[in-house]
């Protein structure tokens, strides 16, 4: 297989790769773009690990072919703060000790997000919905719900 | 090997550095048990520094001294001293030098913020100014003058996640996201079944594609490449011919454990061996007691499934190995590697990054024994990264166990015999916490069809749920309440306390009987750890004798291990704990066949997830007059069998395996 010359727009940058077909996004993230917030955990989206948006829709980026994410925007974890400030997700995640390994964190950060954009005010019962692809081996499920009610309440408090 | 001296000086375990910062050296591990926060606030607390100036150098065995592992529960009860030891060591050495100086008695000295003041002149001397960039040498005496607990103002209180920032925005680099200039990629043929021998092999397909390397060294292939799809591509391309020997599978697997005792010679089982336990005449006072229960419990073998597998980048320079790896025994990896390629000790250096959890799981270095192979035939670093079935394959597994019970007592619910045997799993938490006059308990060493070892808590995890299933089914036949009849028959007052706080944070006797809902409680004590855990669940019974419907809709657990360290940490790792045992508790079960596991995927092997936690709420005992024990394992134990108990109320089922929803269990 060729590599081909492939445009995406990442963390609001433009960056040119040259992969195969058959390289997922995951591969390309990390391997090629030095990204590695982006985590492998199953390779067959089952577990979320390595949630990213694309276009601002939650994808497993291991089951993405880099192909199909050509001319489109991924934003990864390592776009989400502003400079040096957390996003107030990442702040409500250290805030709930959210997390323990934290291997999980980037993907269930990038799902929560996708769901606060749609859903500025979700109750629990939506967030567990949303949130089920995602798994968190240490178990902190309780505390991620209460990070992304408190990002949920600080941003429709301001 | 024989094992290192623990240093007790200083200079092995910190350091002032010129910027007044203090940096440790641990070989500790962090895995997401924030041991890395714990131990970071105790030497922040000796040393009277906020904890932002206290910097750990972890697990790298070029930089920290000897350490056994990070397991057992051991990081709180024994790091946590020795580095309180060095660091109010280092304190009271500063003292000393800024006394000197000024000529004056420590004692008018104040310590303070990193600094020390002299009351009259106001005049102070920063650490760094006084240690001069100079190593500590002072001997750490056994009697260090320890902050006393009614004057802390670190220790127990909830300091936040020292690395969480790192976590949170990706910056963290585990072990699976080191990259080293020309790094390759390598991939591992895997056996068609345990046990295995490599009967040929044809690599030419895979050498032929560019940049590719196949190494081969007798049963081991590995092929390494410049990017993972054309490492995985040439591993596609070997054709190897394996001859797998006859062996067990899941379903034969109880009678395999009592026709198949260990080889006398072969390896020790987690936890080790234990002789036979007989007090008084269990037999006799069995015969003779008013009711007696006899029962068999399994569980089933499990995958840690940590959520980072198995990773490692070896690189070698001129003959000297440097291995980054996810592992808990940094140094036992290292001893792995210098036997392996026959190196003096000085020539390797494994540096772990915090990784991706471990559970137990984590304690053989694999994956580092293959990138540094590869690396080797290569000549170029080489990245391994296990995909999740090698993990859930070639990795090893939490023991299954075969355990029978039998229990007696009197008219009056007095325990007057108990006899525990385990197959397989160990002897962790196997002698009864309750009070009884007759008690026999045997530790069975079996061989074990799969590759096992450590899990979180050990066979404490068996051993407790039998007991407590079979406490259960003895308080029906005697006819008291589950509660009652265990504190009945409580001696030690610390079990008796998290059980009463448990029962009464969870409202027991108060719920209003419903059909279909049920209660439950269980507890026990397992390394220092005293758990006690209430559950409730809805069920019901179906017409051919199965349990349809269940949910845990509360959980409550009460847990005291000493001193507590960081409350909310605490919290965390108990809530964690919790979570992760409903796995085992209702539907993970490894399944194989033939040599092979047939389930090795998140999409065929249930975790719990988001939808699957009841609210818990957690009750913390603090014994700020005790030493702090660890809460990494003990945790988890209680939530099976006070599941399976709540079942029965609710049912009239008793599930006596774990899974208790059986091997059918599949992902929703």
């Amino acid at each position: 297989m060729q590599p081909l010359p492939l445009q995406l727009t990442v963390n609001g940058q433009p960056r040119q790769v040259h992969a195969t077909p058959d390289r997922s996004l995951l591969s390309v993230l990390r391997d090629d773009l030095d990204l590695t917030g982006t985590k492998y955990g199953c390779g067959e989206g089952q577990c979320g690990a390595c949630t990213v948006l694309l276009d601002g829709q939650p994808v497993f980026s291991c089951i993405t072919p880099v192909v199909g994410a050509a001319g489109r925007s991924v934003q990864t974890i390592e776009g989400v703060a502003h400079g040096e400030t957390l996003h107030p997700l990442q702040q409500a995640f250290v805030d709930q000790t959210a997390m323990q390994c934290g291997y999980c964190t980037p993907g269930m950060v990038l799902n929560a997000l996708a769901l606060l954009r749609r859903n500025p005010d979700p109750s629990e019962d939506e967030i567990v919905q949303h949130m089920q692809p995602n798994v968190c081996r240490c178990g902190c499920y309780p505390r991620i719900v209460a990070a992304i009610r408190r990002a949920a309440a600080a941003a429709n408090a301001r | 090997m024989t094992l290192p001296d623990i240093p007790q000086t200083v200079d092995a375990w910190l350091r002032v550095e010129p910027d007044g910062t203090v940096t440790v050296f641990t070989g500790k591990v962090e895995v997401g048990q924030n041991i890395r926060t714990a131990l970071t606030q105790v030497v922040a607390e000796e040393l009277r520094l906020p904890v932002s100036r206290v910097n750990l150098v972890m697990a790298d065995t070029a930089r920290v001294p000897f350490d056994m592992g990070t397991f057992g529960s051991q990081s709180t009860p024994r790091m946590v001293p020795q580095l309180r030891r060095a660091a109010a060591t280092a304190r009271e050495a500063l003292l000393d030098m800024a006394a000197n100086r000024w000529e004056a008695s420590r004692d008018d000295l104040r310590v303070d913020d990193g600094a020390i003041t002299h009351p009259e002149t106001g005049e102070s001397f920063g650490y760094a100014e006084l240690a001069g960039g100079r190593p500590l040498r002072v001997p750490i005496p056994e009697e260090a003058a320890l902050t006393p607990a009614d004057e802390w103002r670190l220790i127990g209180t909830s300091v936040p996640k020292v690395e969480a920032r790192a976590l949170v925005t990706g910056a963290h680099r585990y072990a699976s996201d080191v990259a080293r200039p020309g790094m390759l990629h390598g991939k591992v043929l895997r056996p068609a079944g345990f046990g295995a021998r490599l009967a040929s092999v044809d690599a030419s397909a895979a050498e032929a594609i560019p940049d590719v390397t196949v190494v081969r060294d007798g049963d081991f292939v590995g092929v390494a490449a410049p990017d993972t799809s054309t490492a995985a591509w040439a591993l596609a391309a070997v054709r190897a011919q394996w001859e797998v020997p006859e062996q067990p599978s899941s379903r034969d697997l109880w009678d395999y454990f009592k026709t198949h005792p260990a080889d006398p010679g072969g390896a020790p089982p987690p936890g080790g061996l234990v002789e036979p336990v007989v007090v008084g005449a269990p037999d006799e006072a069995l015969a003779g007691a008013e009711h007696t229960a006899a029962a068999t419990y399994t569980i089933a073998y499990i995958a840690h499934a940590p959520l980072e597998p198995r990773a490692a980048v070896a690189e070698w320079t001129d003959g000297k190995l440097t291995v980054w790896t996810g592992t808990q025994r940094p140094f036992g990896v290292k001893q792995q590697l210098v036997e392996l390629f026959d190196l003096p000790e000085a020539d390797v250096r494994v540096i772990v990054p915090d990784t991706g959890s471990g559970y137990g799981g984590k304690h053989q270095g694999d994956a580092a024994v293959e990138a540094a192979r590869l690396a080797r035939a290569t000549g170029r670093p080489v990245k391994v990264s296990w995909t999740r079935e090698e993990e859930m394959t070639w990795a090893y597994f939490r023991p299954a166990a075969l355990m029978e019970l039998r229990g007696g007592a009197s008219a009056d619910g007095t325990l007057v015999a108990w006899e525990q045997q385990t197959w397989n799993a160990g002897a962790s938490a196997l002698r009864t916490p309750y009070r009884v006059a007759n008690e026999r308990a045997v530790f069975h060493a079996t061989r074990s069809p799969l590759r096992q070892g450590a899990y979180r808590a050990l066979a404490s995890t068996a051993n407790i749920f039998a007991r407590e299933s079979h406490m259960d089914e003895l308080a029906h036949l005697v006819g008291l309440d589950p509660l009652a009849f265990r504190l009945r028959n409580l001696a030690d007052d610390r079990l008796r306390a998290v059980l009463e706080a448990a029962a009464e944070r969870f409202g027991w006797g108060e719920l209003q009987p419903a059909p279909g809902r049920g209660i439950g409680c269980a507890c026990g004590v397992e390394k220092g750890g005293y758990v006690a855990t209430c559950a409730e669940v809805l069920a019901e019974p179906t017409a051919s004798g199965g349990v349809a419907n269940l949910r845990v809709v509360r959980v409550v657990e009460a847990f005291e291990c000493g001193a507590v360290v960081n409350p909310d940490h605490l919290r965390a790792t108990i809530e964690g704990a919790i979570v992760q045992g409903l796995g085992g508790a209702l539907w993970e079960a490894i399944d194989f066949a033939d040599g092979r596991v047939l389930n090795p995927r998140f999409s065929q092997y249930r975790v719990p997830r988001f939808a699957d936690v009841p609210p818990i709420e957690v009750v913390l005992l603090d014994r700020r007059d005790l030493p702090s024990a660890g809460a990494g394992e003990t945790p988890i134990t209680g939530i099976a069998p006070a599941i399976a108990n709540a079942l029965f109320h609710a049912t009239g089922l008793r599930r006596r395996s774990m899974p208790l929803l059986g091997a059918s269990a599949r992902p929703r």
